[in-house]
């Protein structure tokens, strides 16, 4: 489970935080825009071992029903799934625009 | 199919939408470790890439309570945090500090010294990537002998950096800490059982974990946790733990694989020449005599 990303928005003068504390899991942006490949997973070989959603850094795989899922968001394309992954159920693809 | 391993720590992300490089080591460390200790835990972080990558305003990626705090005070902040919080009648939560090599071998290991020394109820996290990568890779206390870096960078005369790596473990177990330990993400279980077990313990508890950098250490990003686990198969890097005046290895190779094959994946150890290896692995076999000395197996 991770943090929602909130609408953009500029931030007007008297928003700004006077003090340096600001509200903890923030998300404004997201980083797809980093990838130039990117993990698919294999519904039918995925056995949901859980071993990519542990050695993500990026903590972006999740479990869903059982399988790998990955929030396309925030994955920088890294590829340490695909080698993780024993079964090769991870693919790494081609960015397409 | 279940993980166990995985069902033993939060479902939740406390460090999620950073901007580390892609295939970083010492994210996955933050990450795998508040996962641990979940939602209680107060994070302290120095001048560093986690700072550098999770506070980005408005981007907070902490989800936990987390503080930046000077490059030289990891360790007395956090003495200061457990002590206001304690002070103020809370009971359930960790101090937890993520310092890279420079934070703690370098600057901050004055302030680490005094921290154990009081045996502060913290954990000390250092996330080791062999140089200051933040800034652009410099050399600092814990690069290992060889390695090209900017200040220390590889010509005809000299190949690369001259000194070999500070040995942090040993040196926090050398003031009597209640628990220290290394780790590498490579093995991230044991990293992962390392903080559980960290957390359960009172005073002062040091992990010192290795998280390749890949654009650091000049490879491939998918190659973070194949580089980490290689590092100790090896030979490079051991896995222990130091508790009650003892020295524990957790993970013994049957047999080393080879040094020069580590050496050679990486940019950084490109240039060197088979009597640097040479060096290498003799400094490798003369550490591992003094393990097999000191160390319960």
């Amino acid at each position: 489970m991770r943090p929602y990303v909130r609408e953009k928005k500029d931030f007007s003068f008297s928003e700004v935080p006077e003090n340096t504390s600001f509200e903890a899991g923030y998300l404004t942006t997201v980083n797809s825009g980093w990838r130039s490949i990117r993990p698919v997973i294999n519904g039918v070989k995925c056995v949901g071992c859980e071993q990519c959603y542990l050695y993500c850094p990026d903590g972006v795989i999740s479990i869903k029903d059982g399988k790998a899922a990955i929030d396309y968001d925030f994955c920088k394309g890294c590829g340490i799934c695909a080698k993780i992954c024993k079964i090769k159920a991870i693919e790494m693809e081609a960015e397409r625009k | 199919m279940a993980n166990k391993v995985a069902d033993s720590i939060s479902r939740e992300e406390f460090f999620y939408g950073h901007k580390a490089c892609a295939g970083c080591g010492g994210s996955l460390a933050v990450r795998a470790a508040l996962k641990v200790l979940g939602p209680n835990a107060v994070s302290v972080l120095p001048a560093g890439c986690m700072s550098a990558v999770g506070f980005n305003f408005p981007q907070l990626c902490f989800s936990n309570n987390s503080i930046i705090s000077t490059f030289a005070g990891t360790a007395s902040m956090l003495t200061g945090v457990e002590a206001g919080l304690r002070a103020r009648g809370y009971k359930d939560f960790t101090a937890v500090g993520f310092a890279g090599d420079g934070g703690t071998a370098d600057i901050g290991i004055q302030a680490l010294s005094g921290a154990i020394d009081r045996n502060d109820n913290i954990i000390y996290i250092c996330y080791d990537n062999e140089a200051y990568m933040n800034t652009g890779i410099q050399k600092s206390g814990l690069t290992p002998f060889g390695a090209k870096t900017t200040t220390t960078p590889a010509g005809s005369n000299i190949h690369g950096n001259i000194r070999p790596k500070k040995n942090m473990f040993e040196i926090a177990a050398a003031h009597d800490i209640p628990y220290a330990a290394t780790a590498s993400v490579g093995y991230l279980p044991d990293f992962i059982a390392k903080v559980q077990k960290a957390s359960q313990i009172q005073g002062t508890k040091y992990i010192h974990v290795i998280a390749p950098c890949p654009t650091g250490w000049g490879v491939a990003p998918d190659a973070t946790v194949d580089i980490a686990k290689e590092v100790v198969d090896c030979g490079l890097w051991y896995l222990a733990e130091y508790e009650n005046g003892t020295f524990k290895l957790n993970h013994k190779p049957k047999e080393f694989t080879d040094v020069s094959a580590y050496l050679k994946k990486q940019g950084r150890f490109r240039h060197l020449t088979d009597e640097d290896i040479q060096i290498i692995t003799a400094s490798r076999d003369k550490k591992w005599e003094f393990i097999k000395k000191n160390f319960e197996l």
